[in-house]
């Protein structure tokens, strides 16, 4: 095989290819690894995420971890999952039903098997199955002895005591020795999947650089793993799935949509040749974003951990006020508490990233478990009349791209920017083919510097008032939160000036849809249905569309990336078809928005469930709506 | 840098050069003026050219300010003026940074950030116009109005009790603490050049008379007639002395306890009296208690002035440091350090 070239220690190295299993060549698999909150699973998932990218095959991921960060022991609640869908073909999404579940506890299993397919595959650490587990998970019997697994094909293991005894001379102690059974698991399946565990050898050595017992002790559990499968020859066959050859050539890397929002900031501010100032306070699932800014000192990015969400933003808008690219990352209970200060950066005309990694709600709601139900709060969520544009991306590399969209329309139009994320791409990973700054759309700044004529509210072309950095000599004025009088910017309480001014704030923003790619229609430009969706559940819809098509049927698909505005030919795409159907993680917000934009009826499929949407669910409402008379 | 500086190439300024066109909007006789003023009147002494002042305001009367003020300016929102302030500083530590503020804006709504900026020791000046009373919204106590006082959202007088700015400040780590009385121009005026020249967050509380809505708030400790025996200058290395005659002294009884002493009456002479240092913090302490104890003065002065670097020094080194003279690419960040080839 040619992505096993090597392990890391000559005598790893003979024996790769051996065993007799047979390898059967597959291109599409999902793997979800399952256990306790402590059990390692994000990072099991994360690495074996990693190697399979970079062996070259298409990739999604979905974390799924409990809001406590250790539930107690065993716990169903406790339950840490991390979903891996890799593929030959296109992935769109983290995978709908899984092929394989590692199941580290009793819990794990009860909280995943609903999502197995039948004949999926279980492996269970058969050492974790013991009464008092069975009993926390609800077990009254142990499923890996009884005959309830039947439709599966399972593999009970002795993960921990085989682990136990490959490190047993290291003079560790028990509960060192013990953690590292995520990495005997993930041996396993790097196995079974015919992957070579160099990757992850790799990331261990770097990892624990300073201890080099821990290096010793994860390698070797990893590799016994690996070993495990090959000389138990308990599985019946192994897999190999040939790399992607849909993915355009060029040079890829792995990255979460949290990651992909910090580097679309650090991009943005370097082509506007900008310092990045970034306000924030931790919120799950939106604080990677903060850790990963904090890191990039040496790119001169200043990070500002905030004492709360509303000091977040306002040091924020202080920094633009100041000359800096400015951004604050935050969930829905944060993007609450900023309201007031969007509505002061939108009538101070200063521009601002702000990103809401969207989360379940109503308030504290569902911290760790994914939502889109902040659209209609974004859009409108503010005292008097605030135009915001709005932006969502559709993908864990498209958080790059929409975030620095954001930035661009921020400095060009000297207003604030939502862009909406949500947990489900924020966490989840895919291949991202890299992008040079020389390929990125330009963003021109320029700060105003002469004194003659200048007013604070003089508007250039694009209706944006000029941006003057405090500093500038001769060009000392005021701005606020207080109405201003049209293009001198003194604060004025006259109805007139008010009306003037609330229609330029909204026309500016309005202005943005000549500005924004148009909507384009997969599939035929008019018939009897379309489907629209926007942000995350892009991938979810276009399989969906996929399989319905691939049964003969006509359906058209549009993908709404900019909320607000829409793109101006949205009204004119969407009446060519009989039916509109939105499906959507709120129960029916940007159904709303087409009805009262366009007068339009639309069909609302819905779902709340903490979970993004799955295609399936898609595909047999697009087959309902089909053979649904009017 | 808001420290005082020499430069010549400064050029010279007097009180009006900081004065903008705008009608100022204040209730006639409303202690705010003084304030403007002494502002206005100390600018010119500090060598800080004009285009790198900024004034930042949240709501309240005191945050009219920034409108009247002839440099950069911005009135933001209720309570947020510091955190705003905090983020044109860390974004540009060459600029010199002002916030005024009242009772209401910085202690009850923005409480919170008060806290923090002076645990951070960003290099902001913040000027406090502390009136006891909401002004602005017409009359409702505030949160440092006094225990019973009677407003109009507390028609039989308030049940809360109030917060003593300057303790607070000294709880929240501040390093350059001080108070002064609208009335007083000239010893105002000092306090201004102070805290302009103080390295890190300054805190100024200025007892503000509300001519409207709380007038008369502090005038034992302004009117000619009681102000001696009422208020105790601090002066760094002074002994704290005060009264008509320079005749009292504070002297420190059973441990901590500050007492009055007469050093008229041959007991005690001024050898027994404590000598005021600004750089103790267990000092500034006690002497921020006064106003809350009867039979003891009121402090105006330096309570504290100690030096630690700013906020903002801290993060520019961490930055030159974690950049180190080399160049930095951002392709590369972008490319991470795992990639492969299709």
């Amino acid at each position: 095989m040619e992505e096993e070239k090597s392990f890391k220690d000559t005598d790893v190295k003979e024996n790769v290819n051996g065993g007799s299993t047979p390898i059967v060549p597959i291109d599409d698999v999902t793997i979800r690894f399952a256990g306790d909150s402590g059990d390692g699973m994000q990072l099991t998932g994360a690495q074996f995420s990693d190697t399979v990218a970079a062996s070259g095959l298409d990739v999604g991921t979905l974390p799924d971890y409990p809001a406590e960060i250790r539930a107690p022991l065993g716990t169903l609640h406790g339950v840490s999952g991390y979903q891996i869908h890799f593929s030959t073909h296109e992935v769109h999404t983290p995978g709908d039903s899984i092929d394989v579940l590692v199941a580290m506890n009793p819990a794990a299993l009860k909280v995943n098997i609903k999502d197995l397919r039948k004949r999926g595959i279980i492996i269970a650490n058969a050492d974790a199955f013991d009464k008092k587990n069975l009993e926390l998970a609800n077990y009254e019997t142990n499923p890996l002895e009884d005959d309830s697994l039947q439709n599966y094909e399972v593999y009970a293991i002795p993960i921990t005591k085989t682990t136990i005894s490959a490190l047993k001379d290291l003079n560790l102690s028990m509960k060192v020795v013990v953690k590292c059974k995520n990495f005997f698991a993930l041996g396993v399946v790097y196995w079974l999947y015919n992957k070579a565990p160099d990757n992850t050898l790799n990331w261990i050595h770097d990892k624990f650089q300073k201890s080099p017992d821990l290096i010793e002790a994860n390698s070797r559990a990893l590799k016994a793993g690996y070993y495990y499968g090959e000389t138990t020859e308990i599985f019946t066959n192994r897999f190999d799935i040939k790399p992607s050859t849909i993915l355009p050539k060029g040079l890829y890397r792995n990255i979460n949509g949290n990651d992909a929002v910090a580097l679309g900031l650090v991009a943005a501010a370097a082509n506007s040749g900008l310092q990045l100032f970034l306000g924030s306070y931790p919120i799950t699932p939106a604080s990677e974003i903060l850790h990963a800014l904090s890191k990039y000192k040496k790119y001169g990015v200043k990070t500002f951990q905030a004492e709360d969400e509303i000091a977040g933003i306002s040091t924020a808008i202080g920094a633009s006020f100041a000359g800096c690219l400015s951004a604050t990352s935050t969930s829905g209970p944060g993007m609450s508490l900023k309201t007031e200060a969007i509505g002061l950066a939108v009538i101070s005309e200063l521009p601002l990233v702000i990103v809401n990694v969207q989360r379940g709600g109503p308030s504290t709601g569902l911290p760790t478990k994914t939502e889109q139900a902040d659209l209609l709060q974004a859009i409108y969520g503010r005292n008097g009349e605030c135009p915001v544009p709005v932006l969502a991306a559709t993908s864990p590399s498209d958080c790059f791209t929409m975030t620095y969209e954001a930035a661009r329309i921020a400095i060009k139009y000297m207003t604030p920017v939502i862009v909406l994320t949500d947990g489900y791409i924020a966490n989840g990973s895919e291949p991202w083919k890299i992008q040079k700054l020389a390929d990125l759309p330009k963003i021109n700044v320029t700060f105003r510097t002469n004194p003659e004529g200048f007013y604070p509210y003089l508007r250039d072309e694009f209706l944006a008032r000029p941006w003057v950095k405090p500093g500038t000599k001769g060009l000392e004025h005021r701005i606020g939160g207080l109405e201003k009088q049209n293009i001198t910017g003194n604060v004025s309480y006259d109805p007139e000036n008010h009306q003037i001014m609330t229609k330029i704030r909204a026309k500016k923003i309005k202005n943005i849809e000549m500005d924004i790619p148009e909507l384009q229609v997969d599939g035929d430009p008019s018939g009897e249905l379309i489907v629209l969706g926007w942000g995350s559940t892009c991938g979810a819809i276009a399989d969906a569309v996929e399989n319905v098509r691939a049964k003969g049927r006509k359906v058209s698909f549009a993908h709404l990336k900019y909320l607000f505005p829409f793109p101006k030919n949205t009204g004119n795409v969407l009446k060519k078809f009989n039916k509109i159907l939105i499906p959507e993680g709120n129960t029916g917000q940007l159904s709303k928005l087409i009805k009262s934009e366009y007068l339009l009826d639309t069909i609302i499929y819905s779902k709340v469930k903490g979970a993004p949407l799955k295609s399936p669910e898609i595909e047999s409402k697009i087959e309902e709506t089909l053979l649904k008379n009017n | 840098m808001s420290e005082i500086n020499t430069n010549i190439n400064i050029p010279v300024y007097t009180a009006k050069d900081f004065a903008s066109d705008q009608y100022i909007r204040w209730c006639p006789g409303c202690g705010d003026f003084s304030i403007l003023a002494q502002v206005q009147r100390s600018l010119p002494n500090l060598g800080i050219k004009k285009e790198n002042l900024v004034f930042i305001a949240g709501i309240g009367c005191s945050s009219r300010f920034p409108y009247y003020m002839d440099t950069y300016g911005y009135h933001t929102i209720h309570g947020r003026a510091l955190a705003i302030a905090s983020g044109v500083k860390i974004a540009n530590p060459n600029l010199s940074v002002w916030v005024s503020t009242g009772d209401g804006d910085c202690l009850s709504i923005g409480g919170n950030h008060f806290i923090h900026t002076l645990r951070r020791n960003v290099d902001i000046n913040i000027l406090l116009f502390n009136n006891r009373i909401y002004g602005l919204t017409k009359g409702q106590y505030s949160p440092t109005s006094d225990h019973g006082q009677i407003t109009k959202s507390s028609p039989l007088g308030t049940i809360e009790y109030p917060v003593n700015p300057v303790s607070l400040a000294l709880g929240a780590g501040g390093t350059f603490i001080a108070r002064a009385m609208d009335r007083d121009q000239k010893h105002t005026q000092e306090m201004i050049m102070r805290s302009a020249g103080h390295k890190g967050t300054s805190f100024l509380e200025v007892f503000q008379n509300c001519v409207i809505f709380n007038d008369g708030a502090y005038l034992q400790y302004t009117e000619k007639e009681t102000r001696d025996d009422n208020v105790i200058y601090l002066e760094h290395g002074k002994p704290l002395i005060f009264g008509k005659n320079k005749n009292k002294g504070i002297k420190l009884q059973d441990g901590l306890k500050p007492i009055v002493v007469d050093l008229s009456d041959g007991k005690s002479s001024v050898n027994d009296v404590l000598i005021h240092d600004e750089t103790s913090r267990e000092l500034a302490f006690i002497l921020s208690e006064f106003g809350e104890t009867p039979g003891l003065p009121m402090p105006v002065g330096v309570f504290l002035a100690r030096k630690r670097n700013t906020y903002e020094f801290d993060m520019e080194e961490q930055i030159k440091t974690a950049i180190g003279g080399k160049p930095v690419s951002v392709d590369e960040l972008l490319a991470g350090n795992s990639t492969w080839e299709i």
